[in-house]
């Protein structure tokens, strides 16, 4: 115990940067916007689909125009207690929406509706595995708050566009505690709330429409020292530009450093063509937002009955999805976890293992189907491959009906053609030899026509290999490879 | 409190509201005067008593996840100054 709090107070080593003057140790927490899946708005009932025509998805509340008032959707509150419960999280039974103001365009309210000390959604947790070892990043708090408009720079060289298609959105702000020590880590946290969001179906994750974004917190010190200064590199879209930020980031704040320079606290951009941060030209006094109680809206009060509900048809989540995959069907810790990354995947897993053996379920879903639909760009929801198929061509293995060999050809017509496993087999001839005397047959008609290699083999008893190939090939791949060897050794005295 | 002619300054910059000399010079007595009026309230000892969040006894009303508006981009830029294809069209903000 001991050496862990040590190793902890100290850095992993593993983690730490080399500098031109030691070692450094990177420290990041982050902001993850994620939209609320819903289909109206936060405080209106405007549709929150993506694109359409601009400032068609937009009522007049979304507009700010005068006299207009928010009523709450119901649903993005429940969104966000699922996402909560989810994240073991305390759910705070009273919250209140907060006005932060500040001036743009493309908010037309003038202040954003947000939730500031009191938010929905207090301290959980969510577990991460980097390299093979698990790690618990704290979550400080969630809570809800409206998107704003879209603001376009390029038509125009003197003007902007403004769409409000997305003002009064719903969001999440999820805010990590500052535990993560590298970009891995940045990425596997990224992913794996993703990965809990989709399977809550409180947001879809989708990171190109920017459903999904993150504001990620980096600073730099000494192993042991107190934390440095942090910079916010904000809106970054996609896991892998997090963690070259994070790289990016802590490489300059360490070069900084190094030539006794201090870091300032301030915005900046991830330059994904450069691979660099750049300052954001600062917002004047863009941190005073004046936060206050929003007299448009009364406190948020949850019934503790109401979010019971809520925790009771909540899914299975994908730890405990992992570890029941590795209890019940006894995978290892990697494919559980291929398995579980989304919802849909362990899903279809589950209906192939239906009466067959789980590992070898697992095997074929993962290298031979995934494999494919990786090959071709096709999703799972898109597999040519029904789940039902793919059981029925494990079935086929585990009983001995076809050879591995013979089940991949069967794997491929069930690819291009489809059609039932078990009526192909029959159909073309795929049996299994199991017949002994069919082998023997095979296995005397080699060794009578081979005298030179049987002197060899009894020699060099690895030989053997290139009779089971003669034999599997006289039979079209459908001896049985075990059959084969056994008998193979009798007749060769081996 | 007092509040000196740099804050209220800071203060109409937030606001974006555009003050001359003058009215920053008249502002600064009118706005010590609110607060110092407001501060009366500082002689109540409040130790012990939540913050009062509503004086009428309402709960928060909630809508259904219903798309019931939007689909009227004419109305929405009908006053705009500038527009050009249903977008609203603003002088040039970019970071």
């Amino acid at each position: 115990m001991q050496d862990t709090v040590k190793e902890k107070a100290k850095g992993k080593a593993s983690n730490l940067i080399a500098g031109a003057t030691g070692d450094w140790e990177v420290i990041v927490g982050m902001e993850v916007h994620a939209q609320v899946a819903s289909k109206a708005k936060l405080f209106s009932g405007a549709s929150t689909a993506f694109g359409g025509e601009p400032n068609d998805h937009v009522s007049l509340v979304d507009a700010a125009m005068p006299g207009m008032l928010p009523v709450i959707n119901e649903e993005c509150i429940a969104q966000a207690v699922r996402t909560g419960l989810g994240l073991k999280a305390k759910i705070n039974l009273d919250s209140v929406f907060d006005r932060k103001n500040y001036f743009y365009p493309d908010l037309p309210q003038g202040y954003q509706i947000s939730q500031y000390k009191s938010p929905i959604v207090g301290e959980g947790e969510v577990e991460i595995d980097v390299d093979g070892e698990s790690k618990t990043v704290g979550i400080e708090r969630l809570h809800l708050e409206q998107d704003a408009g879209k603001s376009i720079h390029d038509q125009h060289p003197d003007y902007s566009y403004v769409d409000l298609n997305r003002s009064g959105v719903a969001l999440m702000e999820i805010v990590s505690r500052p535990d993560l020590r590298s970009s891995k880590e940045a990425q596997a946290y990224v992913t794996k709330l993703r990965t809990i969001l989709r399977y809550l179906g409180t947001c879809d994750g989708d990171m190109e429409k920017g459903n999904l974004r993150a504001d990620v917190n980096v600073s730099v010190r000494r192993p042991g020292e107190p934390l440095g200064t942090r910079c916010e590199i904000k809106n970054v879209n996609s896991i892998r530009f997090i963690g070259q930020s994070v790289e990016a980031e802590a490489r300059r704040q360490i070069g900084i450093l190094e030539d006794g320079g201090k870091i300032d606290q301030e915005t900046r951009l991830f330059d994904a063509a450069k691979g660099e941060t750049r300052s954001m030209r600062s917002k004047e006094e863009a941190h005073d937002y004046r936060y206050f109680p929003d007299p448009d809206l009364l406190p948020l009060e949850l019934q503790q009955s109401w979010v019971d509900g809520l925790a009771k048809d909540l899914p299975e989540l994908p730890d405990e999805k992992r570890a029941r995959f590795m209890k019940v069907y006894g995978l290892s810790a990697y494919d559980a976890s291929v398995l579980v990354a989304e919802r849909e995947s362990a899903d279809f897993f589950e209906a192939v293992a239906k009466g067959t053996d789980g590992k070898l379920a697992a095997n074929w879903v993962i290298n031979e189907l995934f494999g494919r639909l990786n090959k071709e760009g096709k999703e799972i929801a898109t597999s040519p491959i029904a789940a039902a198929q793919l059981g029925g061509l494990v079935r086929l293995v585990q009983d001995g009906t076809i050879s591995g060999k013979i089940a991949k050809d069967l794997f491929e017509i069930l690819w291009t053609e489809g059609g039932d496993p078990a009526e192909i087999v029959e159909k073309r001839g795929m049996r299994q030899v199991t017949d002994t005397g069919a082998i023997e047959a095979a296995v005397d008609a080699i060794i009578a026509a081979n005298p030179d290699k049987v002197e060899q083999v009894k020699a060099k008893p690895s030989m053997l290999g290139w009779f089971v190939g003669q034999v599997m090939k006289q039979s079209g791949g459908k001896a049985n490879p075990q059959a084969v060897n056994d008998i193979l050794k009798a007749k060769l005295g081996i | 409190m007092q509040v000196d002619e740099a804050t209220v300054r800071r203060i109409a910059r937030l606001a974006r509201i555009r003050i001359t000399d003058e009215e920053a010079k008249a502002l600064e007595g009118e706005l010590s005067g609110i607060l110092a009026w407001v501060e009366q309230l500082d002689e109540v000892n409040t130790d012990n008593v939540p913050p009062m969040t509503r004086v009428a006894d309402m709960k928060l009303k909630k809508r259904a996840d219903e798309v019931t508006d939007g689909e009227k981009a004419d109305d929405i830029i009908a006053n705009a100054p500038m527009t050009e294809d249903h977008y609203f069209v603003v002088p040039k903000v970019v970071e």
